[in-house]
């Protein structure tokens, strides 16, 4: 088979992992190197597809032939999509050339499981291991670990990689052991759990001073699918606060369940729920950055996120009385739950209060949607009045243009 | 009136140092005005203010400045914003350290419509750079001796091509290359980097042999049940596509995505052919696990 043809076959199969971060890892460059690369700091989007999603690295699976049969995979060993193999040295020729021609910011290797998962580890480990030491490659290598791999083939994954990742794939091991019965949740989790106390002891010194050996600098994320069970959204939100709080993941993605080629019969196809992946990503943003708990997020009695608005704006809707909110002395946890202001705009707001108020005028000069901030605050010059208690509020909000949308696949 | 000339237009050092005399002679920001020429010698035209504070007492400029300190943030942010390719920049940056003097807050009040001017002039200038890192393509020529150079063209919208300079020599040390832009180009020979004047499209290769793997990746990545055209043109604008390879597929990938998922969603199920062996879990001691017994 052609190269081009099994690159075709080998990206069209990795292209449902959400991934294409290749930020926060150690800050390398070449220059008292033999090869290429360098990396650290912010990561960079090499290019974007019409799907929105960044490129940022050449995002492959070393084979599509897999022993496993999960109903939502289009690599499922049921499946009849052509299946393609590349050699080791077909990939590590693939990622150099793409490289030097500055198309992307490394690799991200996974696999289908193919004899056994230690043999297949061991292909993409070999891969990753020819990059760093035949070709001193010094970019981004994000590989996707094998659950149940051996220990040693574990080290060594995070000896070359940056970052290491394991699918949790569904939101629950019930759903997970339905879905995909070869797979292992407990597994999954214990397998989860070995990388972050070897990413933790490569992060301490030893007691002789000595730098432990490296181990996966950019940290491990997972990726669970929406959609293709009956998961609700506060049962997703937990998993993901328990598996940021347990496992100290830098990301878990969302993937809406989305259409594939020769699909199984068990599982029906529509078109993927993307404002509902849109809205899960906001709420892991108001988890992570914004200080809310997993358990305030969801605000409906149906266990589900609101798809008209930000989940940050029904919680507001839901809590009223406790605003509007005053921006000269609210204290930075309540800016951070006034819809529409985000991150950067509280820190701007507490900034500048601290040598002169905030007015009006300074909010317009902010370029924050105004339509969603102004009902839940309070200014020297300004107040709501009953904004708050109108019972249209909602769809007023819901026409509020969104202030510019964060990037949620971009390398951050 | 005052008229200063800088050597270039990212010229930060002659900036600072004609700002700092002007302080030092106390003429205020509306009273200057800002030239990039290549002819001036002397940074001053009016020659004889500079000796001349304003009570008419000659003094010592650098004296002057040792008695005002500015934060140091103010200098990385003027040496970000200088690159920026709006002319009132020079004006803008000797403004603010003139307010600077009286308000030494004044960069805390992000409102301020001149801070906030400053914000978005590096915005723009990193966001420029951030893209130049992203878009900059090489295509591959052989030299005479067999070896290899990479070259690209770029079109950067302001002046950042040093600037992204450390950039690429870190990354691709090894390499010979040579990136082109309208303004400066600039080679690098796998140890020196040397800066020559601006050059056209025509100067860099039309193609390279690595393209067609590059866009047969670029097609098979793009998953067809998600399109968001939007989302995508906010990241990679329009005015890029001209100078990167994969941008030609792009109609082509829109036009055909809606009809590409229905398909998938109204295929029929078929029979598995059943080339693979399915799975039958062991562990390393060869028993079954628990969860394949049945």
């Amino acid at each position: 088979m052609e190269l081009k043809q099994k690159l075709e076959i080998l990206a069209d199969a990795a292209k449902y992992d959400a991934s294409c971060a290749s930020s926060g890892t150690d800050k390398r460059t070449s220059r008292d190197g033999k090869g290429i690369g360098s990396s650290g700091g912010m990561g960079i989007c090499h290019s974007y597809a019409p799907d929105g999603r960044c490129i940022s690295l050449l995002k492959i699976l070393l084979t599509n032939f897999c022993v496993y049969d999960c109903v939502y995979c289009v690599n499922r060993v049921s499946s009849n999509v052509p299946r393609a193999r590349f050699s080791v040295e077909e990939v590590v020729n693939l990622t150099l050339s793409f490289y030097r021609r500055n198309y992307i910011e490394g690799l991200f290797l996974s696999s289908g499981i193919i004899r056994n998962p230690d043999y297949t580890m061991e292909q993409v480990v070999e891969v990753a291991r020819v990059l760093r030491e035949e070709h001193d490659f010094r970019g981004y290598i994000h590989l996707k670990t094998i659950p149940d791999a051996s220990p040693e083939l574990m080290a060594r994954a995070g000896l070359y990689a940056d970052r290491l990742s394991i699918n949790v794939e569904l939101p629950t091991i019930a759903s997970l052991q339905s879905l995909a019965p070869e797979k292992d949740g407990q597994a999954i989790r214990r397998s989860m759990g070995q990388l972050k106390s070897k990413i933790d002891e490569s992060k301490d010194k030893t007691l002789s001073g000595k730098k432990p050996r490296r181990f996966a600098p950019g940290g491990q994320s997972t990726q669970m699918i929406v959609g293709a069970d009956t998961t609700d959204d506060r049962a997703i939100l937990d998993t993901s606060a328990n598996l940021y709080g347990d496992y100290r993941l830098r990301r878990v993605y969302y993937s809406a369940f989305s259409p594939i080629p020769d699909a199984s019969k068990v599982l029906p196809l529509k078109a993927p729920p993307l404002v509902r992946e849109h809205r899960l990503y906001q709420a892991d943003w108001l988890l992570r950055f914004y200080g809310f708990d997993a358990d305030e997020i969801v605000t409906g009695t149906d266990g589900m996120l609101d798809l008209d608005v930000d989940p940050k704006t029904a919680w507001a809707l839901q809590h009223r009385e406790q605003f509007p909110v005053d921006l000269n002395r609210a204290p930075k946890a309540m800016l951070l739950r006034v819809p529409g202001l985000g991150v950067t705009s509280v820190a701007r707001i507490l900034s500048s209060r601290k040598v002169r108020a905030v007015r009006y005028d300074d909010l317009v000069r902010m370029r924050v949607s105004l339509k969603k901030v102004l009902p839940f605050v309070v200014l020297p010059d300004y107040h709501p009045g009953h904004r708050l208690d109108a019972p249209n509020l909602k769809q007023h909000l819901q026409q509020a243009v969104p202030p510019q949308q964060f990037g949620l696949f971009e390398s951050l | 009136m005052h008229i200063v000339r800088l050597a270039t237009e990212t010229d930060f050092e002659g900036w600072r140092t004609a700002a700092r005399q002007l302080l030092s002679q106390r003429v205020p920001p509306e009273q200057v005005e800002w030239r990039v020429g290549e002819e001036s010698l002397s940074l001053f035209d009016s020659e004889p203010m500079l000796a001349q504070s304003a009570s008419g007492q000659a003094r010592d400029p650098v004296q002057a400045v040792t008695e005002f300190k500015v934060p140091r943030e103010f200098v990385e942010l003027c040496r970000k914003a200088i690159l920026h390719s709006d002319p009132a920049r020079f004006a803008l940056l000797y403004r603010l350290l003139w307010r600077l003097k009286e308000l030494p807050k004044l960069l805390h009040i992000a409102f301020d419509p001149d801070v906030a001017r400053l914000h978005s002039l590096v915005k723009a200038v990193r966001r420029d750079l951030h893209k130049m890192k992203a878009f900059v393509r090489f295509r591959e020529i052989e030299m005479e001796n067999g070896e290899s150079e990479f070259i690209a063209w770029f079109e950067p919208s302001h002046h950042i091509v040093e600037a992204s300079a450390p950039f690429f020599t870190g990354r691709f040390t090894n390499m010979r290359w040579s990136i082109l832009t309208p303004e400066r180009c600039m080679h690098w020979d796998g140890k020196t980097l040397t800066f020559s004047p601006g050059a056209s499209k025509a100067d860099a290769p039309r193609e390279d042999s690595g393209e067609e793997l590059w866009r047969a990746y670029y097609r098979s990545i793009f998953n067809p049940a998600r399109l968001k055209v939007s989302a995508m043109q906010s990241q990679m604008p329009k005015k890029y596509w001209r100078n990167l390879p994969e941008a030609p597929l792009i109609a082509e990938l829109i036009a055909s995505a809606t009809q590409r998922m229905d398909t998938m969603i109204a295929a029929e199920p078929t029979q598995p052919r059943r080339k693979i062996v399915k799975y039958v879990a062991k562990k390393a001691d060869g028993m079954p696990s628990e969860q394949n017994m049945d």
